[in-house]
């Protein structure tokens, strides 16, 4: 897999690496600074592995003052800046390049407040997912965006690609769950945008910067909304002998005015790979569905028993209702090891397109098609109340021949989820991965406008290079192609 | 007032917009212009309604989203979502009505453009939350697209929501794509009466940091409840505390129980029922009560714990009223005339509290005097002029509705 071309780095900023590694010393410390090739490797790449490339330097600020002295420091000398959180992005949002410093927020992961009363917490960005839900869960609240990753992932990763997770069918994704954000812009800059209270003054810069992948700025505290903790919550299975069938089950479900918490979508060969390896008692059915509901415990029987009835006319082969913490750990357990489950039999090209869910039959059936053209297998796993599919394919990373189709397959199915109503990606963000894959979802002027904003944050272009707009049409390229035309 | 063009499809509003941005002609946009009163006078010479770009051009109930023309008429379309069970779950307010404008006509775009939400907000989200997708013109007369119909999607930049809540500075929405939800089964209120706004907050944090879904927490002092046209409520003459709970009869039935247990310490729990309950929030949302003055309007957003201290500070110079929502972080206040129409203490107590205030409603001479928005710290102020130049370099958009130089 190496289809995206990364630009050629500049030359004279690698020549200068000594004298900036020293400069970022003097400005942050010697600690804060990585820069022999060992320790620059663990931060070469995210979780898109294919693609490699070693950094100039690496920085750990402890604050954000140390952000803005290091953004002003490369923005004079206009050294190109990656911002990272803990590198578990599937799309190449954290990759560097070698001429660009990494700034990985790790080590700024404090809880700053939790004001249960008016239910927010500031924290500071380098913070997991996780850490945040566990830090209010004593008082009965949680963060609600659920990334797989979240155990690892951090905040800032969440912000930078607004993140979900298999709750947002009924709590929202990341842009809808931050209030305000504690920002350094690329001249160092530092900006304070919403707070404790809804909706910020004037333009909705949060909801800008939210899921603007590392372009605008590097994001250092933010306040999040925490949520009260239901009752309590079970899911139950139900299995069907078609994905059709599944699909308008799901359609069933939400036209009747349910809205669960999750409905979770598995096709046979995800199933049967997680079964094999989390021994989940899952049936061994064509499509899958995992369909969680909270409340009180008489609130989710009168739900489940609803759903159950709603599944009804389209003939479930299979329909279990958790009946204890145990079952519904089991029901969920294969569902959580999916990724893993799949890793461990195979390398796979996660692929993260959205779809109206009306076509999700049709768009199982094509994925199908376009993978067999490949000879590449595949499994699905998605998130299926909002039509955000997770096609895996297989493929052996060893083999560059079937790395390239399965590249090639991917692509063909994410441009499938936009000619039917779909997009590109739901929650994984566009990184390099599907960066020139953008003028299949959006025209030059979409794009234009997107780029001119873009030019406001960041004028030089130096904030997360190479990335989201393709390389051809940006407006650092144009300046370049014209100042060579004359 | 300037005469207005009613361009019949985006491409006339992209050469409308284009002919403007050449002559530098200033243009105010509007819908059905029920807000026109909103925001700084502006002095333009042409007026562009949005209301000959109608109707409703996709509606999917089972996968909870509609698309509509962007001048098409809320009523319209809630007409046509609540023939299928579903609502717009946001609940856009009534905001023209409060400035003394006319709200019978208000569009769906300017919906969005002010990123209009009721008392649900709390717990489904702003307007913003649920816009998905958009057709929009910008001030080049270049059309533009983002978002799209599906419920998630990062793909780029997410343009969508920076032109919400832009009160039509940046482009002209031609057509946008939102989420909509099922209509709850039931709806029953929950009311305490004559409670101090401290402690009626008090009430309404609780009641949200409960599991128990709370969807509407409003706070009417005395002087608001006289105008409600709730009978029943109104009569009571003292302060009126409500919680709105919503879903399947048996659901609401139990929550109600669990709520009035953890709230018996407050006094006595009244129950309106169903009927009664969507009377008092469609009038709460119709903003109904704020229409019969012609006095300062203010709306406030604080964190709702410090709601009461910013209304106890601003009341300490002047007489003023106070309808809280959104369990007391979004305030209506209204002030008795004044030169400044309360600007200077509003102000110095937002700098204090935290938060940012609009001046809903104020003669024009004094909005043309005084911050009518909240004004920008330094460094947001340089980037939101750069964005307002990123989408509209010539400013022929809704100039100086927001801000003076921009």
């Amino acid at each position: 897999m190496s289809r995206v071309i990364l630009p050629e780095p500049d030359r004279a900023i690698l020549a200068r690496r000594d004298g900036i590694v020293a400069d970022l010393r003097r400005l942050v410390g010697g600690q804060a600074i990585i820069a022999d090739e060992v320790g620059r490797r663990a931060y070469e790449t995210d979780a898109l592995t294919a693609y490699r490339r070693l950094p100039l330097a690496v920085v750990l600020p402890g604050t954000t003052e140390e952000i803005a002295r290091v953004l002003r420091y490369c923005d004079q000398w206009g050294i190109k800046v990656v911002a990272r959180g803990a590198g578990t992005s599937l799309s190449g949002g954290a990759l560097p390049t070698e001429d660009a410093v990494v700034i990985a927020v790790s080590r700024m992961n404090r809880v700053l407040e939790v004001d249960y009363v008016n239910r927010v917490a500031r924290v500071e960005v380098g913070i997991t997912n996780l850490a945040i839900s566990e830090a209010v869960k004593a008082a009965g609240f949680f963060y609600a965006p659920d990334p797989s990753s979240q155990l690892a992932c951090t905040l800032a990763g969440n912000i930078g690609m607004n993140s979900g997770g298999a709750h947002c069918l009924k709590y929202g994704v990341t842009t809808n769950n931050v209030l305000g954000l504690k920002m350094v812009l690329v001249d160092g800059t530092i900006v304070e945008l919403g707070g404790p209270h809804l909706d910020a003054a004037g333009y909705d810069l949060v909801g800008l910067i939210v899921g603007s992948e590392g372009q605008f700025g590097i994001v250092t505290e933010a306040t999040v909304r925490i949520l009260r903790a239901a009752e309590g919550a079970r899911p139950m299975l139900i299995g069907f002998d078609s994905s059709e069938a599944a699909g308008q089950c799901v359609a069933a479900i939400i036209g009747s005015g349910i809205i669960p918490v999750a409905i979770e979508f598995m096709d046979r060969p995800a199933i049967r790979v997680c079964e094999a390896f989390a021994k989940a008692g899952y049936p061994d059915v064509e499509a899958l569905l995992i369909v969680e509901v909270e409340g009180s415990d008489a609130e989710i029987k009168a739900l489940l028993e609803a759903i159950t009835e709603l599944a009804k006319p389209f003939d479930p082969r299979e329909l279990r209702v958790s009946q204890s913490a145990e079952q519904s750990a089991a029901i969920w357990k294969g569902r959580k090891a999916a990724f893993g489950a799949i890793g461990r039999i195979s390398d796979y090209y996660c692929m993260d397109g959205t779809i109206p869910l009306g076509q999700l039959a049709h768009v199982l059936g094509e994925i199908s098609r376009i993978c067999d053209a490949h000879g590449l297998k595949v499994a699905n796993i998605f998130h299926a109340g909002d039509g955000n599919l997770h096609p895996l394919i297989l493929y052996d990373a060893n083999d560059a021949d079937q790395a390239d189709r399965a590249e090639r397959a991917g692509a063909e199915v994410l441009e499938l989820c936009v000619a039917v109503g779909g997009c590109l990606t739901g929650e994984h963000g566009v990184g390099i991965e599907k960066r020139d894959l953008m003028p299949v979802q959006f025209d030059a002027s979409d794009l234009a406008q997107q780029m001119r904003i873009k030019t406001v944050f960041d004028p030089h272009w130096l904030l997360n290079p190479a990335k989201v707009f393709p390389l051809d049409g940006r407006p650092e390229a144009q300046a370049k192609k014209s100042k060579a035309a004359a | 007032m300037p005469s207005d063009v009613r361009p019949v499809d985006e491409r006339e509003v992209s050469r409308i917009l284009r002919e403007a941005a050449q002559a530098a002609t200033p243009i105010e946009l509007k819908g059905a212009g029920s807000k026109h009163n909103i925001g700084r006078p502006m002095t333009t010479t042409l007026g562009l309604s949005t209301g000959a770009l109608r109707g409703i051009t996709l509606y999917e109930p089972n996968e909870m989203v509609m698309a509509a023309r962007s001048g098409t008429p809320l009523s319209l379309l809630e007409e046509s979502l609540a023939e299928r069970g579903q609502m717009l779950a946001f609940e856009p307010a009534s905001l023209g009505t409060a400035a003394g404008g006319e709200a019978r006509g208000a569009t769906i775009g300017g919906v969005f453009a002010t990123n209009l939400s009721g008392a649900r907000r709390i717990m489904v989200g702003a307007a913003r939350d649920h816009l998905l997708g958009l057709r929009a013109v910008n001030g080049r007369g270049e059309i533009f697209k983002a978002g799209g119909r599906v419920m998630k999607n990062v793909t780029g930049v997410d343009l969508c929501r920076g032109l919400a809540g832009s009160w039509g500075t940046l482009a002209v929405m031609s057509e946008v794509t939102f989420k909509v939800l099922p209509m709850p089964e039931h709806t029953e209120t929950l009311v305490l009466l004559g409670l101090p706004d401290e402690i009626a907050i008090e009430v309404l944090c609780t009641a949200m940091g409960a599991p128990f879904e709370v969807s509407g927490a409003v706070h009417l002092q005395p002087t608001m409840v006289a105008r409600l046209e709730h009978e029943g409520l109104r009569g009571q003459g003292q302060a009126v505390t409500a919680l709105r709970l919503e879903n399947f009869k048996a659901s609401v039935d139990y929550r109600k129980g669990k709520l009035k247990a953890l709230l018996k310490a407050y006094g006595e729990i009244h129950d309106l029922d169903h009927d009664n309950s969507l009377a008092l929030w469609q009038e709460l949302r119709a903003l109904a009560l704020l229409k019969a003055s012609d006095a300062p309007l203010w709306r406030i957003s604080t964190a709702p714990s410090t709601g009461p201290k910013v209304v106890a500070a601003i009341a300490r110079y002047m007489d003023c009223s106070a309808f809280y929502d959104w369990a007391g972080g979004l305030i209506w206040l209204e002030l008795l005339p004044t030169t400044d129409a309360g600007a200077a203490d509003v102000r110095r107590v937002i700098a204090t509290h935290g938060g940012h205030a609009t001046l809903i409603r104020a003669a024009a001479e004094v909005r043309a005097a005084v911050d009518v928005f909240q004004p920008l710290e330094p460094g947001v102020g340089t980037i939101s002029r750069q964005l307002k130049a990123a989408f509209d370099p010539a400013g022929i958009l809704n100039p100086g509705r927001m801000y003076a130089d921009f």
